[in-house]
């Protein structure tokens, strides 16, 4: 069973439905028991970043978390599930993260200054980074477009960590992970085939598979 | 890089798809939820309900279509039409609506967009704007176009910047002069929109051949050109549209 952290922000029905249409059962909880039991933990998000650290934290779901991650067991954050990962958001007034990776996430550049539009908003393709390829890396290579919207975006440390990037002015990560630790920028459950095909390959990663 | 969208506009009154053709009005088009299976398919990039009638009655209808439809797609969804409060917005939102579009509300009180911004996040708060041509210059209208809309004593350019400034995460642009009449969208207003603000602008109203696409997106400066009838009655397949788009050096999704 997979389990979907549900701490107050938006639906998250779409994402379980996209790892329903992979093949594999999954629930949303904000009980932390039936995270540290579940076989793997999806972490998703949407809204300001300080919001969602927050609803963690109020929830107590924060050190669950950071413990599921920590377990080994396969971990995938989505979008702001990406960002919440590292140690500090810049948006707002700047909030910390979860800091289970170094580094931040920041702002693009203005639209005045870079003639792109913010938010990021569209399909656009991803492309791996050579750093490792792995199984979602490998799930995204004949459908390499997928659905984004955001402002902000991971500036990792270590510049291992980056599995993928998307080019929006400048290249940014459109995947990290290390280990079981997984995140996407962009939106599988909103990517159509692509996004099914990565949620399949992260369901065989949660079963045990070989891939 | 990032592509430009391909929107088909679902009108939704009393359950069904409508699409009203200008002067003889309103023909049935399906069932919305099969019609929106339909363009997941075919790979449209974005999807928009509009509840044309927008009464309360209604609002429960639109609930389950939105509902029905997010069971059966991965895509963006976007719904508009009488949502007047953040209650509304949360409705719409856990029903399986990636964004909500607003106009009137938005209008009447432009702090609801800030608010809406700050409560969901500015990227699912759409603000649509309908645009007039009055004695050679532009005014933003409310309450729908479908019988004319009420004047405003807004200026489409001033009133988008102000919805950006807002929080407001993309511009639904709907020129009413041209909706409608399958002549070509009103590229000189959509550029002049898109130009004055930083976020997304979704260009609305008049197309009726793949070309006028192309307009949109290239001479328009719109990142996502929004079409209904050439869809509905299946005179092109999104999948055509993109070819056409490709050829002529849009960067678009296939």
């Amino acid at each position: 069973m997979i389990a979907i952290v549900d701490y107050g922000m938006g639906n998250l029905r779409s994402a379980q439905k996209g790892l329903e249409r992979a093949g594999q059962p999954a629930i949303i909880t904000h009980d932390p028991a039936v995270i540290g039991e579940a076989d793997a933990v999806v972490l998703p998000g949407v809204g300001a970043f300080k919001d969602c650290y927050e609803g963690l934290c109020e929830k107590e779901l924060d050190q669950p978390v950071i413990a599921a991650a920590r377990s080994g067991k396969p971990f995938l954050g989505i979008c702001v599930g990406l960002q919440l990962l590292f140690e500090f958001g810049e948006e707002g007034e700047g909030s910390p993260g979860l800091g289970i990776f170094p580094g931040r996430v920041v702002r693009f550049s203005p639209a005045r200054e870079t003639g792109l539009k913010v938010p990021h908003m569209g399909w656009n393709q991803v492309r791996p980074s050579g750093h490792g390829a792995g199984p979602l890396v490998e799930a995204l290579r004949e459908c390499p477009y997928t659905y984004f919207v955001h402002s902000y975006y991971a500036q990792p440390a270590d510049p291992d960590l980056v599995l993928a990037t998307c080019h929006y002015g400048i290249d940014f990560p459109a995947m990290v992970g290390r280990d079981n630790v997984f995140a996407v920028q962009f939106h599988p459950e909103k990517s159509q085939q692509a996004g099914i095909r990565l949620l399949e390959a992260f369901g065989r990663l949660a079963a045990g598979v070989e891939v | 890089m990032l592509t430009k969208r391909i929107i088909p506009c679902l009108d939704v009154a009393n359950g069904r798809v409508v699409k009203g053709v200008q002067f003889l009005g309103l023909r049935d088009a399906g069932d919305p939820v099969e019609i929106a299976r339909r363009y997941d398919e075919e790979q449209a990039d974005e999807l928009v309900f509009l509840d044309i009638q927008a009464s309360t009655d209604n609002r429960d209808t639109m609930l389950d279509i939105v509902q029905r439809t997010a069971e059966q797609v991965f895509m963006p969804l976007c719904v508009g039409g009488g949502i007047r409060t953040i209650e509304d917005i949360r409705r719409m939102l856990n029903a399986g609506a990636d964004k909500v579009s607003i106009n009137t509300p938005a209008i009447q009180n432009p702090a609801f967009i800030t608010e809406a911004a700050n409560r969901f996040g500015s990227q699912c708060i759409v603000v649509a704007i309908d645009a007039k041509k009055v004695d050679g210059s532009y005014i933003v209208k409310s309450h729908g176009g479908r019988d004319g809309g009420r004047a405003t004593a807004l200026e489409p350019v001033a009133w988008a910047r102000e919805a950006e400034a807002r929080g407001a995460g993309e511009i639904l642009l709907t020129c009413m002069d041209a909706d409608g009449t399958r002549d070509g969208y009103d590229i000189d207003m959509t550029r002049r929109v898109a130009d004055a603000v930083g976020i997304p602008v979704i260009a609305s109203g008049g197309a009726g051949n793949l070309e006028h696409l192309r307009q949109a997106l290239d001479e328009g400066h719109a990142s996502a050109a929004l079409a209904a009838s050439i869809f509905h009655f299946q005179e092109h397949t999104i999948r055509e549209a993109k070819e056409y788009l490709a050829q002529h050096r849009i960067p678009v999704r296939l």
